[in-house]
């Protein structure tokens, strides 16, 4: 079975296109995040606490909400996991600014007692979560500093392994990914939690997974199509690897998809992140990667000009694989 | 089947052998982490500050002593911070007596002077990081014994933060959160102080009879009154007492729960013989006079002391049962050596965990199953293989998990599905250019080679990039994400080993019993 044989679409001629859909999307996404004052952090990174109940009989959401009319600040309250399951998670803003003690808690204390008091029945507080303002600034930084250096470590390891122009190339895309999955998050009302700055490294590992093999394609028929046009044999790539590129992303996402579905809600967002994620790393791999690789093989040519067409072999010729392999898919 | 194969194929199957071996059965081998099994993960903050202002107090008490004793009776000491304290009012003519005095507290403090007879002193900076350090060492090993104490099963207690003044405190299993977290914090500061007058309603009314002045050596501290019922602590009294303890925790040998005269719950304490030799001389001193008990800053009671007693003594007061029995505990387990505050709690109880697990397994086990369907439709019958290298890879990873002790969380469930992602990408890569290769009119045999060949080169470069992205998040990571970290990194491995050996030995074994002309793929 073969999903395509001989593709041969002509995804260059849409790269402005491209280019122009993903400022779009990215910038949407950026001025919603801009009019909510900023992406919408989870109490990982803000603080605050969550607190998961179990009721002994159905409950409405806005029934726990007017119970805890009281409660300052901005509380969210949403069912947790299947409705059959009467489970409630309530989350509470940050009220302490600084911690003293055992004073932790006491939004969580407070929140329970409110509970108690009014007539929705016997409940069990079956998970708590509370982040101080010291551990959150912590977080924050960790979460930080863990994808700089990703992308940094990444892009050290392709510009050693390739070309410094590819790994410029490959962190392009993977910006890219990144912003149109912060985009997404924020448009489906996803905080910004830890598991979903994992799944965001995910997708950075992934991102330049894809755009490895289409560059590696492109540095092999450089060699193979020296008379044609440089978007011709980019071109020409992205359509040989395009099987891969959809298969490949087709069996993850079916994999996600089972972690969306089955999850549980610890792991919606982790999931959510890794769906629009994958879907964005194909759709850079095919289109955005494809298109830097002509702006840089572009700037590469012109600097090129003068020397003499017969000693430059295009690509490679010079910093071949040490075994003199050939790289693609 | 040629020799090398032979060899192959064996080394693929002690793989498993010993991979299966090693994880199974996986409720006993797979460690659970707390987001799995429920628990208590706690992290607290030492207040080293605390042990600083401890040691500047009784450092400058001590050098109001020594001044005294030179007849310098005029001097006056106040704190500054908690690693500073001042002396005023030094006569000029007997500067070098309060200088000899203060000889002693200058192997630890600076000494700085100012005008008008006025010295302060500064702890050293040596001495501020050794005390800051002894205090969280201090506190961590109370708190450990406080978390054996209470009996939970393989706790972890474990120094954090970039400062190295938190503590992580992990406990799996845990049924009362809250009483776990009371007792993990009580500094028990356990005093027994002389009491010079009192019990009071208020502390102006002990003021009074001295004039509004508070004596230097005098302190008024809070206390419950003795009436209450069990649990109650609602009236509040002040005696002024001793600055100076008679004993404290750290003369205790052994503490546990009894009953008072009236049947109370109580809690017994024995001295050790240091401490007993203390309280045996104060006791029989003071004959009828009384004694509090201090607790943390608040006297529990102030019994009459009716003779002289050595090394063994009762606090009794308005206890419940429960409260006595965390009491003891507590008071057996050591003060702390300064107060801890929380920074993050996170509970989850049993059946959250429960339900993650079964979610998990389920999201594991649909994820795998579609992409079993998957690679069958699409490879047909090389998909058999894809199939039985990513099966491979996952046992392989299960044994590694169980081989190296790492924990086992619901984010590193996500990373064993991504794994089976992964593992799937290296096979459609590796399929992939079989196919090309086939199209080019190359044999079978020949075809799968270069599908290999090339291949490597590209699985490598992108897992080495995956990888640097996982060893980030580990380093950075805390708790569940680190099982991401973990999970995904060893799937990233042991997917090179299954998906460039395995699936190539598994091809080579079928393709060695017949000459084939065309390929299931």
């Amino acid at each position: 079975m073969q999903i395509f044989t001989q593709p041969n679409f002509n995804f260059i001629r849409w790269r402005w296109h491209a280019i122009a859909l993903s400022l779009a999307v990215i910038g949407a996404g950026l001025f919603f995040m801009w009019s909510q004052g900023g992406m919408p952090l989870g109490i990982d990174f803000k603080g605050g606490s969550i607190i998961i109940l179990k009721f002994e009989k159905a409950v409405h959401e806005d029934d726990v909400r007017a119970a805890l009319e009281k409660m300052p600040g901005e509380k969210v309250v949403q069912q947790y996991g299947a409705a059959s399951a009467r489970e409630i998670l309530v989350r509470l803003p940050q009220t302490i600014q600084t911690e003293e003690g055992g004073l932790l808690d006491r939004d969580v204390k407070a929140a329970t007692a409110a509970l108690q008091q009014s007539n929705l029945g016997a409940f069990e507080v079956i998970g708590t979560e509370v982040v101080g303002p010291v551990i959150g600034a912590q977080l924050q930084r960790k979460g930080l500093l863990a994808t700089l250096f990703s992308i940094l470590g990444i892009t050290v390891y392709i510009a050693f392994r390739f070309r410094p122009s590819f790994a410029v190339g490959a962190i392009v895309a993977t910006f890219h990914d990144i912003l149109v999955t912060l985009a997404f998050l924020a448009f489906f009302g996803y905080d910004l939690s830890l598991n979903v700055v994992a799944a965001i490294l995910t997708i950075t590992g992934y991102s330049v997974n894809d755009t490895i093999v289409i560059f590696d394609r492109v540095r092999e028929n450089f060699r193979s199509m020296r008379r044609d046009s440089l978007e011709h044999i980019v071109n020409t790539s992205v359509n040989q690897t395009l099987g891969r590129t959809i298969i490949t992303a087709g069996a993850t996402l079916l994999s996600v998809l089972a972690l969306y579905v089955f999850g549980g809600e610890v792991l919606k967002g982790f999931a959510f992140t890794m769906i629009v994620g994958i879907i964005s790393g194909t759709y850079s791999t095919v289109f955005i990667a494809a298109a830097i690789a002509i702006i840089l093989s572009r700037q590469r040519e012109q600097a090129r000009v003068p020397a003499s067409p017969a000693a430059d072999a295009p690509a490679g010729g010079a910093r071949k694989p040490k075994n003199g392999k050939s790289r693609a898919s | 089947m040629d020799k090398n194969l032979r060899w192959r194929a064996a080394a693929i199957l002690a793989v498993v052998a010993i991979s299966v071996w090693g994880f199974y059965p996986p409720q006993k081998k797979v460690r659970l982490g707390l987001d799995l099994q429920g628990g208590v993960h706690l992290v607290l903050r030492v207040q080293t500050d605390d042990a600083l202002r401890l040691d500047t107090e009784t450092t400058m008490e001590q050098l109001r002593e020594a001044v005294e004793a030179k007849g310098l009776t005029n001097v006056t000491f106040a704190g500054v911070d908690p690693t500073r304290f001042k002396a005023d009012g030094v006569p000029q003519g007997q500067d070098a007596a309060f200088r000899e005095a203060a000889a002693e507290v200058e192997t630890r403090f600076n000494r700085e002077s100012g005008t008008g007879g006025s010295y302060t002193f500064v702890m050293k900076p040596n001495m501020v990081v050794q005390l800051r350090e002894d205090a969280v060492e201090q506190a961590l090993q109370t708190i450990e014994r406080r978390v054996n104490e209470l009996g939970v099963a393989e706790p972890i207690v474990a120094r954090t933060g970039a400062a190295g003044d938190q503590i992580m405190v992990q406990l799996p299993g845990v049924a009362n959160p809250q009483r776990a977290k009371d007792i993990i914090r009580s500094t028990a500061l356990l005093e027994l102080k002389l009491v010079e007058d009192g019990p009071a309603g208020t502390k102006e009314q002990l003021l009074q009879t001295r004039g509004g002045v508070m004596p230097g050596n005098m302190d008024v501290v809070p206390g419950v009154s003795d009436t209450g019922a069990p649990g109650d602590r609602t009236e509040t009294v002040y005696y002024m007492v001793r600055k100076v303890a008679v004993v404290t925790g750290r003369d205790l040998r052994n503490a546990k729960p009894s009953l008072d005269e009236t049947n109370r719950p109580a809690v017994s304490f024995s001295l050790n013989t240091d401490g007993a030799r203390k309280f045996g001389k104060a006791t029989g001193e003071n004959i009828g006079r009384r004694l509090a008990i201090i607790l943390d800053g608040r006297v529990q009671s102030a019994p009459v002391i009716e003779g002289r007693i050595f090394d063994e003594g009762r606090i009794s007061g308005t206890f419940t049962q429960q409260e006595v029995q965390d009491l003891s505990l507590i008071l057996r387990s050591g003060a702390l050596p300064a107060s801890l505050t929380y920074l993050e709690e996170r509970t989850v109880g049993p059946s959250l965990g429960a339900d993650s697990i079964r979610s998990g397994v389920t999201a594991a086990l649909g994820g795998l199953l579609l992409v079993v369907l998957f690679l069958l439709l699409y490879y047909k019958l090389s998909g058999v293989n894809a199939i039985a290298s990513m099966i491979i890879n996952l046992v392989v990873l299960l044994a590694m998990m169980s081989y190296l002790d790492a924990t086992m969380t619901l984010p590193g469930i996500a990373g064993f599905i991504l794994t089976i992602g992964m593992g799937v990408d290296s096979n459609v890569l590796i399929f992939e250019r079989i196919k090309e290769e086939l199209a080019a009119q190359k044999g079978v045999k020949q075809a799968i080679a270069a599908g290999f060949d090339r291949v490597f080169l590209t699985i490598l470069d992108t897992h080495v990039a995956s990888l640097i992205a996982a060893a980030f998040l580990f380093q950075f990571g805390t708790g569940p994400i680190r099982g991401f970290a973990t999970t995904l990194s060893i799937g990233l491995l042991s997917n090179v080993f299954t998906s460039v050996f395995v699936s190539r030995t598994l091809f080579e074994l079928v393709l060695s019993r017949r000459r084939a002309a065309t390929l299931s793929i």
